[in-house]
């Protein structure tokens, strides 16, 4: 077999081999599990340009394997597939720099980067899956994989989040189950094909492909917060910081709106949505979402479940973009799939930095963290103006082709939703940058940790918020620039609307 | 070349002959039986495999006056799997148990070995139920090793269960006989035809199985009886023992009563099984040792075996009948390989904790990662998570069930699938800790090993390649 048949399969295995090999590594041995970690993230980097490159010329990767007569695990490439990949692969490679950093001298750390690793490649997994058996199967090894990393502190506090974290996402993805079954019974296996399969579905069976929509999307909802589906997300920031990182910005929420992109454009076809109202229900659970978790967030002191509150609201842009029939809202719905992971990444590595180096965990104790940590303040600034929308900043470029697509399809409430929810996000981020760089910094700091080196805090702790907040902002400088998030889910829409 | 089939028999059979006339190399000779064993069963199961269906009349005697054995595809599936978990408890015992306690352990063990491939391999009615009585009367005596008063008045009971089975079964067979007048599986498939005698006759031996398989309400025995074993037998009971007498159900199932059988016995059957799913499950989330939680979840997977029943009978013969089949079979070893693996695991934890109270096993994960692993691959299979052969199965089952039009299995089954999820992470939860302790991966090579293998086949192993079991179950086994 050629090697394009297997390129997807070496992309999710080049994490989770290093993943299984570090389980096996005793705790001592520091300098073998970067390597292992590092080689990992490197090869993959590799693999995903190549990918890129041919995805953008029309070449078509699958790898297929039969696990049972009729039920085949599909790996494949489409453009949609391609823009996750490289999300989380981008983000992986950061995320294991700051982890590496940020758990120095803690204990079990080959049990953690075990899991991270396994975590990632179901993540990769779940982006490429060609099918509906494949994406709940890796749907469901991201849940097992992000299950020790939410409790890895050991505590009380850490056991009760992931206990709360696990009765969500176990119950969703039991749901998925339940409507992937369904479906499959009802129109055989589900591949994922743009367009959709079911637009020459028979009238008889409409009801019942309406109700599995919204069974699939209870389960896709959990993952993605969608309220009321929402309360496991502010509980699992106990985790260590690089984990609530991953999850908010790379693996857990992505996987859940990710999935609902996937059944809205892939299986159920965007015309098909629409024309059965599907879209309006999703659009207006995505509003509800949007809005309450900006409110949610307003009233948090503690910075982690500030920013928690705001990923709930965030990540739904992408469901809401889904929604809205039209190519533009896809178009911003699909690269707030990026901008939104970018932004938010970069929130929770200066929030983790913050804590480590100053104690620093709620946002009553930030004034003044300016001027003592100016350049994880600096990338902070640049993700909490791009979360408003503030302009070049990514989000802007989201926010924008989102109102343009909903101004586009005729639902100016859309509008107004994303209006109220600027101002709310301006609400909440604003008062933090005012005590970060205007307010007087206190005589002490709750629990300070001078570095000493030069810089504010260890590189591996400095880089990767600095790295992520420049690519946000690049991404909204350079929006019009070939192989930019922007123009990847331009050719998207492209070719999702134009058979 | 060597018949295997035979051997596969009487090779333990030599071997606990070996171990008692020499107590001294007990340990030796034992683990040496348990390769040459397994290796048999291997041999005739990758015959059966390439060849088709195997048959040896022993003594060149035959049907329906000989002793013969025969494997088609469903025995050698059955066979593989129980071989390879027999060689992995064998492994394990050797670490397990000391010098003077593996004296008693082997002949047994051996023994039971003997009685399991047999049952695997007969083909005539009383000789099932033979090895069926040498199987109960070898896993009562050994159950009850631990030598404390609960685990001897519970192997009591499950001794006088397993013979009340026995008995039962024993007495449907005569009934065969006295109205046809054989014993061959072949030939009283031929003559056998609806009316009273027939019905009686299922309606003893299934009722005699059912309570060696210990469907609810059934169970009663179970859960005392495995929990309190040494971990090596609990999980010979509850892996290989179980699994035997529900191999016997399906046998009977499908080459015997298949005429005479109507919707209404599948139907409760059916519901039986969705009553053991939910009550196992329940008391499993319960049960406060991690020994007796895992006895019950065996209560819980045998009602899954038991769900399908109903829709064998309502899907017509074809490919979707054969899947669903396999899928049952597929269900059955992977419960095979995970409880087993659960059960040596969870005899590690108890030796080195001291117990098994699940609320006091903080630190499990950073003391025994090996161990804890296994837990959670074990788990994995038994809650019905990806990547196991478990989720394959059911994913095929349910399918099959909407098809049919019969959702409410599917309730039960996401029921139950919810409960294992929750009495699982209930055990993994409390692994976890804050005590650093010195993280090596694997402390005890001899008894952490073949309980991580055991969970991986059943979760890695039959989750991304059940294929091959189709290729075997081709061999005679799919209508």
């Amino acid at each position: 077999m050629s090697f394009d048949a297997w390129l997807p399969a070496a992309i999710l295995l080049s994490s989770m081999i290093p993943g299984m090999m570090i389980f096996l590594l005793r705790e001592e041995s520091h300098r073998l599990r970067t390597v292992l970690n590092m080689a990992g993230a490197l090869v993959k980097v590799g693999l995903v340009i190549w990918m890129i490159g041919g995805v953008y010329d029309g070449q078509h990767y699958e790898t297929r394997w039969t696990l049972a007569p009729g039920l085949d695990l599909v790996l494949s490439a489409d453009a949609l597939s391609v823009l996750f990949v490289a999300l989380s692969t981008l983000l992986w490679l950061v995320t294991t720099i700051y982890a590496i950093g940020y758990l120095e001298h803690s204990p079990n750390r080959s049990r953690f980067f075990g899991f991270f690793s396994i975590c990632v490649s179901a993540t990769v997994g779940i982006a490429l899956s060609g099918n509906l058996l494949t994406f709940v199967i890796f749907y469901e090894i991201l849940t097992l994989a992000t299950y020790p990393l939410v409790a890895h502190r050991g505590t009380p506090d850490a056991a009760h989040g992931a206990k709360v974290y696990l009765a969500y996402t176990v119950g969703g993805g039991a749901l998925l189950l339940v409507g992937a079954i369904w479906l499959q019974a009802l129109v055989g296996p589900v591949e994922f094909t743009q367009g959709g399969i079911l637009g020459v579905s028979p009238e008889e069976i409409r009801w019942e492909l309406i109700l599995i929509f919204f069974v699939l999307l209870a389960g896709l909802g959990v993952k993605a917060a969608l309220v009321p589906l929402h309360g496991w997300l502010p509980q699992a920031m106990v985790a260590p910081a690089p984990v609530s990182a991953l999850l908010h910005a790379v693996a857990v929420v992505k996987a859940g709106a990710f999935g609902i992109v996937r059944v809205v454009y892939d299986v159920y076809g965007v015309e098909f949505a629409y024309a059965n109202g599907l879209l309006l229900v999703l659009g207006i659970l995505a509003s509800v979402t949007i809005i309450y978790g900006s409110l949610m967030a307003l009233t948090q002191d503690n910075l982690k479940k500030r920013l928690a509150y705001s990923t709930v609201s965030q990540v739904s842009y992408i469901a809401l973009g889904a929604s809205i029939f039209g190519p533009i809202a896809t178009i911003g719905g699909m690269v707030h799939l990026v901008h939104q992971g970018l932004m938010k990444i970069t929130l929770f590595f200066c929030a983790g930095n913050y804590a480590e180096s100053l104690g620093v965990h709620n946002v009553s104790e930030m004034d003044g963290v300016g001027r003592r940590m100016p350049w994880t303040s600096l990338a902070f600034t640049i993700g909490a103006l791009g979360m408003i929308g503030v302009p070049p900043v990514a989000g802007f470029v989201s926010k924008w082709y989102l109102g343009l697509g909903a101004a586009d399809a005729g639902s100016n409430w859309v509008i107004a939703v994303l209006v109220a929810s600027s101002l709310l996000n301006a609400a909440y981020f604003l008062p933090i940058l005012h005590r970060a760089w205007f307010r007087p910094a206190p005589q002490q700091w709750p629990q300070e940790h001078r570095h000493a080196g030069r810089m504010e805090i260890a590189g591996a702790l400095l880089w990767p918020p600095v790295i992520t907040a420049a690519l946000a902002l690049g991404a909204g400088l350079f929006a019009a620039a070939p192989f930019t998030p922007l123009e990847w889910a331009t050719l998207i829409a492209e070719r999702e609307y134009g058979r | 070349m060597i018949d295997a089939l035979p051997l596969s028999v009487t090779l333990p059979l030599l071997g606990a002959l070996a171990v008692t006339v020499s107590p001294a190399h007990a340990r030796g000779l034992g683990l040496l039986t348990a390769v040459l064993t397994t290796a048999s069963g291997l041999a005739v199961t990758s015959a059966v495999w390439s060849d088709g269906v195997l048959r040896a009349d022993l003594g060149g005697w035959g049907a329906p006056l000989g002793i013969a054995l025969e494997a088609d595809g469903l025995s050698a599936a059955f066979l593989a799997m129980a071989n390879a978990v027999a060689l992995a408890i064998s492994v394990y015992a050797g670490g397990y148990f000391k010098q003077e306690t593996a004296l008693h352990f082997w002949p047994l063990w051996l023994l039971l070995w003997s009685a399991l491939n047999g049952l695997f391999l007969a083909t005539d009615l009383f000789n099932l139920y033979v090895t069926l009585e040498l199987l109960g009367l070898s896993a009562a005596a050994l159950g009850a090793r631990t030598g404390t008063r609960e685990a001897v008045a519970a192997n009591l009971r499950y001794l006088l269960v397993g013979l009340l089975g026995s008995m039962s079964y024993l007495l449907g067979v005569a009934l065969v006989y006295a109205a046809y007048g054989v014993l061959d599986i072949g030939l009283v498939a031929e003559a056998i035809e609806p009316g009273p005698v027939a019905w009686t006759a299922m309606t003893l031996m299934f009722g005699g199985l059912i309570l060696k398989v210990a469907l609810f309400p059934m169970h009663f025995w179970l859960p005392p009886a495995h929990a309190n074993a040494p971990a090596p037998v609990s999980a010979a009971l509850s892996a290989l023992v179980c699994k035997a007498a529900f191999y016997l159900v399906l046998r009977l199932w499908l080459d015997v009563f298949a005429p005479v059988l109507n919707e209404a016995a599948a139907n409760l059957l059916g519901v039986l099984g969705a009553a053991a799913v939910v009550w196992g499950s329940w008391r499993a989330l319960r049960a406060e040792r991690l020994k007796l939680l895992a006895a019950y979840s065996t209560v819980a997977q045998v009602g899954y075996l038991f769900i399908a029943f109903p829709l064998l009978v309502a899907t017509p013969p074809g490919l979707a009948r054969d899947n669903l089949l396999a899928a049952v079979v597929l269900l059955a070893l992977t419960h095979g390989f995970a409880k087993a693996g659960f059960f040596l695991a969870a005899g590690m934890v108890q030796k080195t904790a001291g117990h098994d109270r699940i609320d006091d096993l903080g630190g499990a994960a950073q003391a025994l990662p090996a161990a804890t692993f296994a837990i959670g691959l074990a788990g994995v299979s038994l809650i019905g998570l990806p990547p196991s052969g478990t989720f394959l199965a059911k994913w095929m089952m349910l399918e099959q069930a909407m098809i049919l039009g019969h959702w409410w299995w599917l309730v039960v089954m996401m029921i139950g699938t919810l409960l294992a999820a929750a009495y699982i992470f209930r055990v993994l939860s409390r692994a976890f800790n804050r005590e650093p302790a010195p993280y090596r991966f694997v402390n005890d090579a001899r008894t952490e090993l073949p309980a991580l293998l055991l969970g991986m086949i059943a979760t890695f192993g039959f989750g991304i390649a059940a294929q091959p079991l189709w290729v075997l179950l081709e061999q005679g086994a799919f209508g």
